[in-house]
């Protein structure tokens, strides 16, 4: 599985702060992005990804058991 | 205090983030707090919730203290930033710096809150009396654009 943490209002679109998706057919950031569109129909355009603790881009891959965060702009401060 | 880069619930404290950088090589010791304000765009906050991607943020005000390592030698720095439920004027985050001569400490502070605000995984929420949004959010779904007493100012 593929942990997924959602923040700030992610969480009311996934409905929850943490997901776990099924690793088989994902290689990178883009395609949790994608499988996120297409089984919640959520809108994550120009939301930042963090693959364990380190901010990524679509290419970053991504394997069994990591975490990926999606990251709303930031508004600390 | 255990680290000098923290993300925490309980309230923050002026004194131990300025004794964290007090030393005798110290010049100048310049603090921000950053406080919650009462009034945005004549709009009234009741309060603010700010929520954190804990161990990422502690990791990237880490990073930002290292960014000014490199860019002020002679710089220490200190940041704690609250999480949770913010009242008006309570504090949400404290930057310490200090340097031998006080231009570095300003400057370095400064440079610690705008890469806060740039890179480090932390959002507010604001609440007012009619509705509630994370900011950040562009699209305001969960505002509510007619109901409120500020609500015609932009």
């Amino acid at each position: 599985m593929i942990n997924v943490l959602c923040f700030a209002h992610m969480k009311d679109i996934f409905g929850g702060e943490r997901l776990a998706i099924n690793s088989g057919g994902i290689a990178t950031v883009k395609d949790v992005l994608e499988h996120l569109k297409s089984a919640y129909d959520a809108d994550v355009s120009g939301i930042m990804t963090a693959v364990n603790e380190e901010f990524a881009e679509e290419s970053t891959p991504v394997s069994q058991g990591d975490t990926v965060a999606l990251i709303p702009p930031v508004s600390g401060g | 205090m255990e680290k000098r880069f923290f993300v925490t619930s309980e309230p923050l404290s002026v004194e131990e983030l300025a004794a964290e950088v007090t030393r005798p090589e110290a010049g100048a010791v310049v603090q921000f707090i950053g406080t919650v304000r009462e009034f945005t765009k004549g709009r009234r906050t009741v309060y603010l919730e700010y929520e954190a991607y804990h161990s990422m943020a502690e990791k990237q005000l880490e990073a930002i203290g290292r960014e000014v390592k490199e860019r002020w030698p002679d710089a220490e720095s200190a940041v704690g930033h609250r999480t949770g439920e913010l009242q008006i004027s309570d504090a949400a985050v404290i930057i310490a710096v200090s340097t031998p001569h006080r231009k570095d400490a300003y400057e370095a502070n400064e440079y610690i809150i705008e890469r806060i605000k740039q890179i480090v995984p932390i959002w507010k929420k604001e609440h007012w009396e009619d509705g509630e949004q994370w900011v950040g959010d562009q699209l305001e779904q969960t505002r509510y654009p007619d109901g409120a007493p500020g609500g015609g100012n932009k």
